[in-house]
């Protein structure tokens, strides 16, 4: 029997504001512990919240920019749960009415056309984190993160492999750099996702029991967890043992790469949701929907195709590139420092992305200028350094941040490219080889290879290759 | 019964004309303090340090020349929820004991921009729920007209503080009756504005939807003042008015009240009403009918059914508002727990008290899966039927009048036992609340025992200079003597 796996995912992504969403502490990540914090988002007695309305614009300009409707009429619920992360004992989010309803995204995935409905997007604050010393008979509470804004984006159950689930990650998250309501760094955890996942016999109408798995870090994790998940459920299934699969939270353990039981359906929080006193409601007009749509910056897919129409790439080319907004901004800065689309590309996506995935290093971290690289393009192409001598360049200024003319200067991979200096070069090296050059002479042409070889040994891998050939030739 | 006693608005007129020196006045009302309230138990804390120093920059102000606020010097006490940067607010409970907020309650911050004197902090029903102040943690404070009966609750503290002339003006909290109840029992002048028109910022939340801050005074003048004080926009509170403010409504109480269309409820004077305090507010409206005002009896018919609708939504936000007194963060926490779940449920099994735990299992019940319809629903569907009913009466009246409170003080241990006979006493104050308008208690007149006898005015939203003007027409026409 063949099976067809069935997903959906909840996201959450901290929306980038400078302030919490109802207080004024600094959302600024990696403080000291508990230096971001106030009476109010340590929900002190006698405090209340205010609502920032930057969360809100942030929230509709998320759903304007997946297809959803806005509800002109939102308002906040409390969703009561006790535990030690959680300063109220109860999370500001919102239950019935979320603010965004009704989106989707559309892609392409293993040669099938994938349209994911999205549910909702509504807004809420985030919690604490618990650190567990393992020496320690207590923990530690840092509360920094209580009260940074979020957005949770549910999808349909539309997704049907893992590998679509990814792809959906990465569309929603470039969708959201892009936007600039989320810097989602999935590393800090700015950007998190559970994924709820069953199968089913192929052609069955009805689901199967789902499970919810949690602490997924990486885009990696989230394909191998579901990966994992769904080999679990579908070996089950095939010995007959479909009854063992029960609606449950399961957290993902990726250091030892498997799904651990969190709790079941009987076991399941009764957050007794009521509509938040503190808070008025939230009213968004539709001109201000409007204006927020209407000032949206360029999605990923429009930039693609205008990356292929005005730059002449390749589609994959151009996916690779936008799939990463600060990459695609550096390749387009390269570009208007004044180098020629096509070495900015095969820079950016041969040598940029060969050193990040060696270093493990994200877009984020690039700190060399684009017009550096523009200058590194055009000393290669005014001969003054070789290609190999500027893949060298290149890696250095990744590294250091310096400029490609010191650093070229520096390890003095300057070309030889002075007709002056090469011509004594090359007169030596036929002084010093007149068997070549008779070998030459009597029609064995491969020995300009070796003399040009030697002129190069002369100049120690300075000279201009080129150049050199070409003095060969006429002194011959 | 004392003679010593002194309005707000004289002690800050007499200190801005240096009759006597702010010093003076909050030395000589700290004495009284010491010397009655062993008796009366209304204070669970006295700043007598801080409200020196207070009176001394009074003093200096006055005698650089330079301006003063409108309660210059008056010493003035504060409901034990709301919170006083530096000196403990305990909520009269075992929880927060020890608890010493780092910041000043809006209000707070505004008496002392007017220049008053934060003399001390008074005795409540544990989280100001209770209708006797005898559910505080602490101590039980007496009702100064006939100490062996309760004060009412829960702002009992501030209100006996107030008749036993110790501070001239106190602040209380009203979720449900907790400002009017205690100022009938105690027979002084109590004030719940419209919700909204004072910050609720650092006042301990009960229920979220209906606490209001008003003020307690001996006189309709006094509470009129209070409120200027402390009325205004806040932004640290969504919830704040966002429109137009009375600028003053000290200027403009000697109006008098001709052609004032005053509604009485006949549902007020159902079974369960005190007679005497029955012949006491039909004496009232007579005064009313003589002041000039047209008095007609109508109907409000969802006005008996408000207790449950009361105590549905009132449990239910308070057993959100409670749930963060967990013993991880401040509070009380217990001693001998093995795990994280141990920690918060000990801690709560010992810090609340019976009341605090019996609403917060009610309130926890009524917004469960699969009674949240029933209960929380409903009450919510109720409360706009109740609004809508008050909103047509207003169309005709300028105010309803009725009695305060069903019954008069009762004995302290009376109504322990029985908590239903307890929630009865706030009858006809929790509708006000949970429409949200303004409402206030004035004295009318004494039992055959010499016990007070609260009289309610009601008005519409932001009516409180229409109340207030009502309210000191009637003042000054029965002068009782207080």
């Amino acid at each position: 029997m063949n099976f067809e796996t069935v997903i959906g995912l909840e996201i959450h992504a901290e929306l980038y504001t400078k302030s919490k969403i109802f207080c004024g502490c600094s959302t600024k990540f990696a403080s000291k512990p508990n230096e971001n914090t106030c009476p109010v988002c340590i929900g002190l007695p006698g405090t209340l919240p205010v609502l920032n309305e930057e969360v809100v614009r942030l929230a509709v300009k998320a759903g304007t920019a997946l297809n959803c409707r806005i509800n002109n009429v939102n308002k906040l619920d409390r969703k009561n749960y006790f535990y030690p992360d959680l300063p109220k004992a109860y999370q500001i989010s919102q239950y019935d009415l979320p603010m965004c309803s009704g989106g989707h995204v559309e892609f392409e995935c293993e040669e099938r056309h994938v349209r994911v409905r999205i549910n909702r997007i509504h807004i809420e604050e985030d919690a604490g984190k618990l650190i567990h010393l393992e020496e320690e008979p207590f923990s530690l509470i840092d509360y920094n993160r209580t009260g940074i804004p979020l957005i949770e984006i549910v999808s349909e159950p539309d997704i049907r492999s893992p590998l679509e689930a990814v792809t959906y990650l990465r569309i929603l998250k470039s969708i959201l750099e892009y936007g600039e309501i989320s810097d989602c760094r999935m590393e800090q955890g700015s950007l998190r996702c559970d994924a709820n996942i069953s199968v089913r016999p192929v052609g069955q109408k009805e689901y199967g029991t789902k499970v919810e798995l949690k602490n997924i870090n990486s885009f990696r994790e989230l394909q191998k967890a579901l990966e994992k998940e769904e080999k679990r459920q579908i070996e089950l299934y095939r010995f007959g043992e479909g009854h063992k699969i029960v609606q449950e939270t399961r957290r993902w353990d990726s250091g030892k790469g498997r799904t651990v039981p969190m709790r079941s359906k009987g076991e399941a929080h009764d957050y007794r949701y009521f509509p938040e006193p503190d808070l008025m409601p939230v009213i968004i007009k539709e001109s201000t929907v409007d204006e927020i749509r209407g000032s949206l910056p360029e999605m990923p897919y429009e930039k693609a195709a205008r990356f292929v129409e005005e730059y002449r790439l390749g589609e994959g080319e151009a996916e690779i590139l936008v799939g990463d907004k600060k990459l695609s901004e550096f390749f387009e800065s390269t570009i208007r420092e004044g180098a020629s689309p096509k070495a900015a590309a095969n820079w950016v996506l041969g040598e940029l992305l060969r050193i990040m995935n060696e270093a493990d290093l994200s877009s984020a971290d690039i700190t060399m200028k684009p017009a550096y690289l523009h200058r590194l393009i055009s000393l290669v192409e005014s001969g003054t350094i070789s290609n190999t001598a500027a893949k060298e360049v290149f890696k250095e200024m990744f590294e250091s941040g310096g400029t490609p003319e010191d650093i070229v200067e520096k390890k003095g991979l300057s070309q030889i490219s002075s007709k002056k200096d090469l011509e004594i070069l090359v007169k030596k090296v036929l002084e010093d080889n007149p068997k070549s050059v008779e070998d030459y002479r009597n029609g064995k042409t491969q020995a300009a290879g070796y003399l040009v070889g030697q002129v190069m040994k002369a100049s120690q891998g300075k000279a201009n290759p080129q150049m050199v050939r070409d003095l060969l030739m006429r002194e011959l | 019964m004392q003679s010593d006693y002194m309005s707000a608005w004289d002690i800050s007129k007499g200190i801005a004309e240096k009759k006597f020196s702010a010093v003076e006045i909050v030395e000589s009302h700290i004495k009284r303090i010491k010397e009655r309230d062993g008796e009366i138990g209304a204070f669970l804390t006295l700043c007598e340090d801080e409200a020196l120093a207070q009176a001394r920059e009074v003093d200096e102000k006055i005698s650089g020349g330079r301006p003063v606020g409108r309660l210059a010097g008056v010493p003035a006490a504060i409901k034990d929820n709301m919170c006083t940067d530096g000196i403990r607010t305990t909520c009269a409970s075992k929880m927060l004991e020890d608890f010493i907020p780092p910041y000043n309650a809006t209000v707070v911050e505004r008496l002392l921009d007017e220049d008053a004197v934060i003399i001390g902090k008074t005795n409540m029903d544990e989280f100001a729920m209770g209708s006797s102040t005898e559910n505080s943690a602490f101590r039980i404070t007496k009702n100064p007209r006939d100490i062996t009966r309760v004060p009412g609750g829960s702002s009992g503290g501030s209100a006996a503080a107030v008749a036993a002339d110790m501070v001239p003006v106190t602040l209380g909290s009203d979720t449900g009756g907790s400002i009017r109840q205690p100022a009938a029992f105690c027979g002084v002048v109590g004030l719940k504005p419209t919700y909204g028109l004072v910050s609720r910022y650092g006042l301990i939340a009960f229920g979220s939807s209906l606490d209001q801050i008003g003020p307690f005074s001996k006189t309709v003048l006094d509470s009129a003042l209070m409120l200027e004080a402390i009325q205004g926009k806040d932004e640290r509170d969504s919830t704040s008015y966002r429109g137009e403010y009375q600028k003053s409504y000290t200027d403009s109480l000697g109006k008098d009240i001709k052609g004032m269309r005053i509604a009485v409820p006949k549902e007020f004077f159902m079974d369960g009403l005190d007679d005497e305090i029955a012949a006491s507010v039909q004496e009232s409206i007579k005064c009313f009918e003589g002041l000039g005002a047209k008095v007609d009896e109508i109907s409000l018919p969802a006005a008996g059914d408000g207790l449950s609708a009361y105590y549905i939504i009132s449990s239910a936000e308070a057993s959100s508002n409670l749930a963060r007194y967990d013993g991880i963060r401040y509070g009380y926490r217990a001693k001998d727990y093995t795990n994280i779940d141990e920690l918060m449920e000990m801690s709560r099994s010992e810090a609340f008290g019976t009341e605090v735990k019996r609403r917060i299992m009610l309130g926890t019940y009524a917004l469960s899966s699969g009674y949240y319809d029933e209960y929380y629903n409903r009450a919510q569907k109720f409360r706009k039927v109740l609004k809508g009913q008050f909103e047509d009466v207003f169309r005709s009246y300028d105010l309803i009048l009725g009695p305060t409170s069903p019954v008069l003080p009762f004995k302290i241990g009376e109504r322990n036992s029985d908590p239903l006979q307890m929630y009865l006493a706030d009858v006809y104050t929790i509708i006000v609340n949970l429409v949200g308008v303004p409402a206030i208690s004035i004295p009318c007149g004494r039992s055959t025992e010499g016990l007070p006898v609260g009289l309610q005015l009601i008005g519409p939203h932001y009516g409180e200079l229409r109340i207030l003007q009502a309210a000191h027409a009637f003042e000054q026409e029965i002068k009782l003597e207080l």
